[in-house]
């Protein structure tokens, strides 16, 4: 039998429905790769007993006939998910051992539909961050790595260890979230297809909040087809996060080998930075002439206020985070430290149990807020937000259906080698997706090329509001043409 | 505009994060350095532009107002870290 692992989620379906294999075998595969990558630190939490359970349960179901669309599928959960029983931390200190009473609505989808949890994923601490290096576990190795050189790169962030993890088939699929980048960012860096619902696609609920206006999850997948697969289980209406939106959930594979002809994809000038490597241009050239070549129609389009998504996000995100994670005060659960006085146990707690980067953005975003300055920088921000989202407004309006972009400005960088010195430094890897979040639009990153060092390069596909469906058939356009990116084991 | 080191020192109250004073110097150049970065902002023409409120044009959706939930006390206090039957603990803080 071939190797379990190597296989996509689309094909192991098959080989389950079609009893080649069970939903144990496979699930143990999986248990048996991750034990081998522990030096990745994908993982924060490995449950082999309930993977196990899951499987075997699910094997039942399977074998009466009574199977779900992802029926013993093997996935990985990264840790900003509430998992009932298993501990949620958000890869925080303050979270300590915290253990969720009740399970997120996504999570308790992907479990009604037949998957398997194999564990919960390392990620940036609450989110913040775009290497994955601001995790209380530590960082996650990257599974690329340069050519002929032994650096461990950073995956990304801040769903670095999904990311990893998916890459490095520990698991045929992962949860994942999003408020500037942080599933399409990691998915670039990975050669996985990652994609950001619109804003209200998925529930929120049950998922630790960063910015809860930017904020959306989606999945990180081995091909365009499974990213397909996944989102259609984890989508739809929930009436306990008021902001879902209460649509239909198409059945997003059957836009996949769907026909692209007459689409018309906007090139917005803007994405063209100074300085950017010749390569981002040239993949971007590359990925632009396959969807014409697929029938697509190529216009120039022109996002007047892309450079201000970023520092408008930077107010907008930390505002928001500052407010969210006042929750998180040492007496209602995760981390005490002592005090002499309630304010004393507050402080205490909140230095001791935040890392630094959720520190400078609790204590930016309180800033922003305080009398005086609130008109000056959030009201300011939420305005430019309004712009930012009407230049695509305006640019759907002429009939564009989808906007062809580079996922990020460079490929996987080596750890601690960014960031150090100016938090800024770090920021600048979100540029071509954080417009996305700020403009509450789907977004997708899919594998195009790889650099001059052997390194995976994704460009990004920004849709309509809820027009995935488009996203995911011009995706597997680009992957068809590209192909499949698999690194070298070193692990 | 730019943080000195008083204002540092209100925002992490403000914030309830206990900062030593060793931290101050590097938390205000980190901080400069993000209000540095947000300054273009200003250059931007917002005159009667509506600050975004919702992102997803959407009505705001209102609960039927029933009770739905409850007599789970014990979850809501099973991950606090000091507790006395369904109550939290916290040091005195009424004289």
């Amino acid at each position: 039998m071939t190797d379990l692992t190597s296989l996509t989620l689309a094909e192991a379906r098959k080989g389950l429905a079609a009893k080649t294999f069970t939903s144990l075998e496979l699930t143990d595969a999986h248990l048996n790769a991750i034990e081998a990558a522990r030096v990745l630190n994908a993982f924060v939490m490995e449950t082999p007993d309930r993977a196990r359970d899951m499987a075997k349960a699910v094997d039942e179901k399977i074998a009466k006939g009574d199977a779900g669309p992802l029926a013993g599928i093997p996935l990985g959960i990264k840790d900003l998910f509430a998992t009932k029983g298993v501990r949620t931390t958000a890869c925080s200190k303050i979270l300590g051992n915290f253990v969720p009473t009740y399970e997120s609505t996504i999570t308790s989808q992907l479990w009604r539909d037949g998957a398997v949890m194999l564990g919960k994923l390392n990620n940036d601490e609450f989110a913040m961050g775009s290497a994955n290096e601001t995790s209380c576990f530590g960082p996650v190795g990257n599974p690329w790595r340069r050519d002929g050189s032994n650096t461990t790169l950073v995956p990304g962030g801040s769903s670095g260890g999904s990311a990893s993890a998916v890459a490095a088939l520990l698991c045929m699929g992962a949860t994942a979230t999003d408020t500037g980048g942080s599933i399409r960012q990691p998915a670039a860096f990975t050669a996985t297809v990652g994609i950001k619902p619109t804003y209200g696609r998925c529930s929120r609920w049950g998922i630790v909040a960063f910015a809860s206006s930017l904020d959306q999850a989606g999945p990180i997948a081995r091909s365009t087809r499974d990213a397909a697969i996944l989102l259609r289980s984890m989508a739809g209406h929930d009436p306990k996060d008021t902001t879902s939106v209460d649509m239909p959930v198409p059945d997003y594979e059957a836009a996949i080998g769907k026909s692209v002809k007459g689409i018309r994809i906007g090139i917005p000038k803007e994405y063209r930075l100074d300085g950017m490597p010749a390569e981002i241009e040239k993949l971007w050239s590359e990925g632009a002439a396959w969807l014409k070549a697929a029938g697509a129609e190529l216009v120039e389009v022109s996002l007047p206020h892309t450079k201000y998504a970023l520092p408008a996000y930077y107010i907008v995100a930390p505002a928001e985070a500052s407010s969210n994670l006042a929750r998180y005060d040492g007496v209602r659960f995760g981390l005490r430290e002592q005090g002499r006085n309630i304010n004393e146990l507050y402080e205490n707690t909140r230095a001791e149990g935040f890392g630094a980067e959720v520190k400078r953005r609790v204590m930016i975003g309180t800033y922003v807020l305080s009398a005086g300055y609130y008109d000056a920088y959030y009201l300011r921000a939420q305005k430019v937000r309004t712009l930012i989202k009407k230049d695509f407004e305006d640019c759907f309006a002429k009939g564009v259906d989808a906007i062809l972009t580079p996922a990020t400005p460079s490929a996987a960088f080596g750890i601690g080698e960014k960031g150090g010195a100016d938090p800024v430094e770090m920021y600048l890897n979100d540029i071509f997706t954080v417009t996305v979040n700020m403009a509450g639009l789907p977004g997708i990153a899919v594998p195009a090329g790889k650099d001059a060092q052997g390194l995976p390069l994704g460009l990004q596909l920004i849709g309509r509001p809820f027009d995935e469906e488009t996203l995911f058939s011009l995706g597997e356009v680009i992957e068809q043409a590209a192909g499949r990116f698999t690194p070298a084991k070193w692990w | 505009m730019s943080v000195d080191a008083a204002t540092v020192r209100r925002i992490a109250h403000l914030a309830r994060i206990a900062v030593s004073e060793g931290e101050v110097p590097h938390l205000q150049g980190e901080l400069n350095a993000m209000l540095a970065f947000v300054e273009q902002l200003s250059e931007v023409d917002v005159e009667g532009v509506e600050p975004m409120t919702s992102v997803t044009p959407m009505q705001m959706k209102k609960r039927q107002d029933l009770v739905n939930d409850g007599e789970i006390a014990d979850d809501i206090v099973a991950n606090a870290p000091a507790t006395e039957g369904h109550f939290y603990l916290v040091p005195k803080v009424v004289e």
